[in-house]
């Protein structure tokens, strides 16, 4: 098994409650849960391969594709939605060529929404990796898509 | 520590951060050193203080002068004018939006002096990551009497005195679900608070955690006392990674203040809180899936008839759930008594109810209320009426369980029953604010599309039945709505609300039956008329320049990102219909001094006529 896998699984005792919480550490390490470590964690936790990705399936966290290295996740609560978050989403599928859910071939972007990010009184919001951005326009995110792409040209 | 002359708060919730508050932070840190201020003023981080919209705050007591917007380079003008020469910075104040005067202290503010609060008492004042802070004010002290002055029977006679209900929605009595946990005879309990904050447009429990994690983490060890459990679980969503890192500080400083793990205080008692992230799912909030999202299984509620959680919960033991907002009223009802909290609110709704406001307000924040309060006083007073003036079309509690109620029902007044009579309901404490700009079937589709996306499967009528009404309202929107699609939407929503086992599809249909009851003449527009009458739905309207007052600044032909606008300088600009994609960025980028580009009902043709 390999030591990134192993490290993790150190932490538990393999019981079978233990599940989720050991899938999110091994997305944490891998960006997503790839289909060999699945394999690993339902011998870790004595359940068969089926019951593992029935759990992984059922929620929103849990990704099975590698995510782009830029995460974007867009904000559709109902704040948001009202003060046209759908605009803003539109925007943004247009600009990167993908739809919300999706990643770049160039594994640069990939596109999340989520539920509700908790800023309703920014709304409409979008989240861009660890950083929000409130107050939002189509106009106002398309500069923000740009002067990102900008930067990374000039790095 | 001594005690300084002036504290500066700077509030630190997720909405502050996401506008650069810890730097404002940190400069105000520095120029107050350099300024020679550091022995007389002190800088305190704080949880949400709930004017969110107003972000980055920050408030300076003893007075309590509340500066808004703030950013890093307002830093040396507040330590220079304010600190230094007492002379605060007028042109950071709030100004009322009805009025249009400046306000300094947020005590003057509408927003502030008209809520009452109790359960926010602690938030944007304390520091969440001091335990310090927390027992200063009282903490822990009712911990201390639960332990050593009262008996758990006396406990929960406080809290039936207090009439508090349960604050996740449900509105279940909490004294009577601690009794139940009580008389529970397994040895092994549980005690879990639920933070499993899903619905939409709500941010209480997270700014709950975020500012006053102690009142929450005191109210569950509390409970574990009482019914006589060892363990405590908070279900947590992993979407809120302050409300979690704060939670782990606090769990950490409690325990090694000696008020949570082994014989807390000498006492004897020994409970322990842990941490468990939800993976999200929206159905989990429900207390069987919460429960078995926490074994490791998929989180399908169970079918009823079934044991009720405080018999067979977590792991099959007996089990304390209750919402974040509920343990955290907890040490407050024991510390003042349980006669304290009912002394304001309704006859079956008492105490204070906290919502997140947001919407097409003015003011969006979290807000605390007393129960009975009326939509208009929170909808108008406190939130300063509906933004840039425009007209109120409803107000949506309750999230996608709850309903839209229109201006008729404004001076219905907010608690339990009230709302469920009305057709909505309290839910866990959103509220969402829509004017004339928001479209009733487009907010109807956009709670069935959520919905119907988190309905975990096991009914038919919630995961086919949302997904035909779904089907049907996204026509309704797109201008190819039938005759008849309203009375089978009724008829799907009803087969709907009826056929579920659980909360969520119990409610999936009320978003479509309340527009449909109170807003059915949008619908007509819509199917009958292909009418959009918010111009919001995008298949039915257009963009247009208008001739008389394009000024050919060339700024929408510039900004529109398909190149649908030609137009040479100081000409009349051109939109090309069939390349346009109806974004609004023309409309929003044309100066407000030309005001040339109109949204429009129904689909113009090419040219732009």
């Amino acid at each position: 098994m390999e030591e990134r896998l192993e490290n993790i699984l150190a932490h538990y005792e393999g019981k079978d409650f233990e599940l989720i919480p050991v899938l999110q550490e091994v997305q944490h390490e891998f960006g997503y849960l790839p289909e060999f470590e699945m394999s690993e964690v339902a011998k870790f936790v004595g359940l068969p391969k089926s019951r593992i990705y029935g759990v992984a399936t059922f929620f929103e966290q849990f990704k099975f594709t590698p995510q782009g290295k830029n995460l974007i996740t867009i904000c559709r609560g109902t704040a948001c939605h009202v003060r046209g978050a759908q605009k803003i989403t539109e925007e943004i599928e247009r600009k990167l060529g993908i739809k919300a859910g999706e990643t770049t071939e160039d594994l640069e972007y990939t596109i999340e929404t989520a539920a509700c990010i908790g800023c309703c009184g920014l709304a409409p919001t979008i989240v861009v990796n660890e950083t929000t951005h409130g107050n939002l326009t189509p106009a106002k995110t398309v500069k923000i898509l740009s002067e990102r792409e900008k930067g990374e040209a000039t790095k | 520590m001594s005690e300084k002359n002036q504290t500066i708060l700077i509030c630190q919730g997720t909405g502050c951060v996401s506008s650069n508050s810890p730097k404002i932070r940190k400069t105000l840190e520095n120029d107050i050193a350099e300024a020679g201020l550091g022995n007389d003023v002190d800088v305190k981080l704080t949880g949400c203080h709930g004017f969110c919209q107003q972000g980055p705050l920050v408030i300076i007591e003893p007075e309590g002068t509340f500066y808004r917007h703030v950013k890093v380079e307002d830093s040396k003008e507040i330590v220079e004018s304010h600190l230094q020469n007492n002379k605060p910075v007028e042109r950071l104040f709030y100004h009322d939006p009805k009025t249009g005067s400046p306000v300094q202290r947020y005590q003057d503010i509408d927003f502030y002096n008209k809520q009452q609060q109790r359960l926010l008492r602690n938030c944007g004042h304390l520091n969440p990551e001091k335990i310090e802070d927390y027992t200063k004010v009282g903490g822990y002290e009712a911990l201390k009497r639960v332990l050593f002055d009262m008996t758990p029977d006396g406990v929960i006679e406080e809290l039936k005195t207090s009439g508090l209900r349960g604050r996740g929605g449900g509105g279940f009595p909490a004294g009577r679900k601690w009794e139940a946990g009580l008389q529970a005879k397994e040895k092994e309990k549980y005690v879990v608070c639920n933070a499993d904050e899903g619905d939409p447009g709500a941010f209480m429990d997270r700014s709950m955690l975020e500012a006053d994690p102690h009142s929450v983490l005191e109210g569950m060890i509390i409970a574990g006392h009482t019914i006589g459990a060892q363990k405590g679980y908070i279900y947590v969503r992993a979407e809120y990674p302050l409300a979690v890192k704060r939670l782990q500080v606090a769990i950490q400083q409690a325990t090694d203040m000696g008020f949570l793990g082994e014989n807390i205080m000498d006492s004897g008692f020994s409970f322990q809180i842990l941490i468990f992230q939800g993976a999200g799912a929206f159905v989990c909030g429900e207390s069987t899936a919460l429960t078995l999202s926490m074994e490791g299984r998929r989180g399908m509620p169970k079918a009823s008839p079934r044991p009720r959680t405080t018999e067979e919960g977590l792991f099959d033991k007996p089990t304390l759930l209750n919402n974040v907002k509920t343990f955290a009223y907890v040490p407050e009802i024991i510390n003042r008594g349980g006669a304290w909290f009912a002394d304001i609110g309704t006859e079956k709704s008492k105490g204070t109810a906290v919502f997140a406001l947001t919407g097409m307000v003015e003011n969006c924040g979290l807000i605390e209320v007393p129960m009975g309060i009326t939509l208009r006083e929170i909808i108008f007073d406190i939130g300063g009426g509906i933004l840039g003036n425009k007209k109120f079309k409803a107000v949506q509690t309750g999230g996608p369980s709850g309903g839209c109620l229109p201006e008729s029902f404004l001076d219905t007044p907010v608690d339990y029953d009230s709302l469920i009579s009305a057709g909505s309901m309290m839910g866990s404490g959103g509220m969402v604010v829509m004017d004339e700009s928001t479209c009733m079937v487009d907010i109807a589709r956009y709670f069935l599309d959520f919905t119907q996306k988190e309905s975990c499967g096991q009914c038919t009528l919630c995961k086919l039945g949302t997904k035909q009404m779904l089907t049907l309202l996204e026509e309704i929107t797109e201008g190819k709505g039938q005759p008849g699609d309203i009375d089978l939407l009724l008829e799907i929503g009803e087969a709907v609300n009826a056929g579920s086992l659980c909360g969520l599809g119990k409610s999936a249909a009320n978003p479509v039956l309340t527009t449909i009851k109170y807003f059915r003449e949008e619908y007509e527009a819509h199917i009958n008329e292909e009418y959009c009458p918010a111009l919001a739905c995008k298949a039915l309207i257009s963009y247009r320049i208008d001739g008389e007052k394009c000024k050919g600044c060339t700024i929408c032909a510039k900004n529109c990102p398909v190149d649908a606008i030609t137009g040479e300088k100081k000409e009349v600009h051109m939109l090309d219909q069939s390349k346009c994609i109806r974004c609004g960025v023309c409309m929003e980028k044309c100066p407000k001094k030309f005001r040339a580009v109109e949204c429009v009902p129904g689909r113009l043709n090419e040219g732009g006529k």
